[in-house]
């Protein structure tokens, strides 16, 4: 299935000036969001990004930013009961 | 399938592991290289393998069910043959190794405290500074000379490719989602086509995750029959039936929110899972009730219990899910938080009158 969710996307910005069109964000999207044309990347599919925030990690001249996050309710309800960013862990209903 | 789903994670802390690497039930001999002996592990998955991967997916165990960090080798590799990175979560690990028969490679077994790749990329465990930690601690240099590491695909939120190269020389190529994708990854010379790259949520992952959900489901299940229990007093008369008009659509709803949900995911109205979940939860207190024979009264109120219980469990389906944001999962939970416990209020409330009203 290729879903799109609630604000999908909404923090993924990218700089056409900055980027290479060198394809590290096309090999770690894992929803094929990106593709490189004309030697500049181009968001293809906002609303299938999830925030993972791979893309900007690998960027080789910082062009993407994203702020990337857990898309768990039970990870954003534990950061309200006891504060803190949202994350996996603290929350022993799922993952360590 | 995929194999590691977002939350098929292991928790941590892992748990001791006892022995050397060679004390695993998987290793099968060595190899050596660059003077030292690295384990060699079978590619053929054991009933006890099998039985240990379906009995996490259940969540028995799932905390410490891990291999021991470091290297290993798959056949007979030599100083020319692929690095395979992946996590120690042993459902992570057998994934790959079982893949990998009649290749000769090395896996590089990082620490990610038994938590799959996914996971541990986003918590940062399957990350730059471990990666590097863990070239370092196996000497990787002295083993292999091409200079390049097979990431999984989805160990990239937690690993920056640019940073590894700073760090260790080595360049880090991103192979396929999953791990069967390997084999055709390797034989086309590292290269992925579009199918290998993108993360899918079929039918089967999201049933594979299901279980978990379903443990961790349970405990409504005591709420649920005390509930039941006192929705049937008096002691009279049809007591056990009216016990199980009422315990029927609730326990129900465990499993609708549990198991039939994820299996319609894709075909419920609406992008939130929460709205998705009242829309089966309606259906389901619905049809529950009627079936049970409850009068026009019940049936809402029953309803309005039932539709925030399915709601709240699908809801939490987000993080089991392969497509969901943060921003999207706090829009949901600040806006459907008070909605469902409004209408759970509503619902014994209006169960409670119906009972006074003599019904």
């Amino acid at each position: 299935m290729n879903a799109h969710y609630l604000r999908n996307g909404l923090t993924l910005e990218l700089s056409r000036e900055a980027c290479t069109g060198c394809g590290a964000c096309v090999e770690v999207c894992p929803h094929a969001v990106f593709a490189v044309e004309g030697g500049k990347a181009r968001i293809l599919d906002r609303a299938a990004c999830m925030e993972c925030g791979a893309c900007a990690r690998n960027c080789p001249v910082h062009a993407l930013r994203v702020k990337a996050g857990v898309g768990c309710a039970a990870a954003v309800i534990g950061s309200m009961l006891r504060g803190g960013a949202p994350s996996c862990g603290r929350d022993s209903a799922c993952c360590g | 399938m995929r194999q590691e789903t977002s939350c098929g994670c292991g928790v941590g802390p892992g748990g001791p592991l006892k022995g050397t690497a060679f004390d695993q039930e998987f290793v099968e001999g060595s190899v050596a290289a660059d003077g030292i002996r690295i384990p060699a592990v079978s590619t053929r998955l054991t009933r006890r393998d099998i039985l240990g991967g379906r009995k996490v997916r259940w969540d028995m165990g799932r905390m410490g069910y891990s291999v021991r960090p470091g290297l290993y080798a798959v056949g007979k590799p030599g100083s020319g043959s692929p690095v395979l990175v992946t996590a120690n979560y042993k459902l992570s690990f057998d994934a790959l190794r079982k893949e990998l028969a009649g290749i000769d490679a090395w896996i590089l077994v990082l620490d990610t405290k038994g938590i799959n790749v996914w996971c541990a990329a986003g918590k940062g465990t399957f990350g730059t500074e471990e990666l590097l930690h863990r070239i370092a601690a196996v000497g990787l240099d002295g083993v292999v000379s091409h200079g390049t590491l097979i990431l999984p695909q989805l160990g990239a939120s937690g690993v920056s490719a640019p940073e590894v190269k700073k760090g260790s020389g080595f360049r880090v190529v991103y192979g396929p989602v999953r791990a069967a994708d390997v084999p055709a990854f390797l034989a086309a010379g590292m290269k992925k086509d579009d199918a290998m790259r993108k993360v899918r949520f079929d039918l089967a992952d999201r049933m594979a995750v299901a279980p978990v959900e379903l443990r961790h489901a349970l405990p409504y299940l005591l709420a649920f029959l005390a509930a039941s229990g006192l929705a049937a007093v008096p002691f009279s008369a049809g007591y056990a039936w009216r016990f199980f008009s009422v315990f029927f659509p609730l326990f129900g709803s465990l499993l609708v929110g549990t198991m039939v949900f994820p299996a319609l995911l894709p075909y419920l109205p609406f992008q939130a899972f929460c709205l998705k979940g009242a829309v089966l939860g309606i259906l389901w207190g619905i049809g529950s009730s009627l079936a049970m024979g409850l009068g026009a009264l019940q049936t809402a109120a029953v309803t309005l219990a039932v539709m925030p219980v399915v709601a709240y469990i699908a809801m939490n389906f987000t993080g089991a899910s392969t497509y969901t944001c943060q921003t999207g999962a706090e829009l949901e939970v600040r806006r459907g938080l008070i909605p469902m416990a409004a209408s759970l209020v509503l619902g014994i409330g209006l169960f409670v009158a119906s009972r006074a009203m003599g019904a």
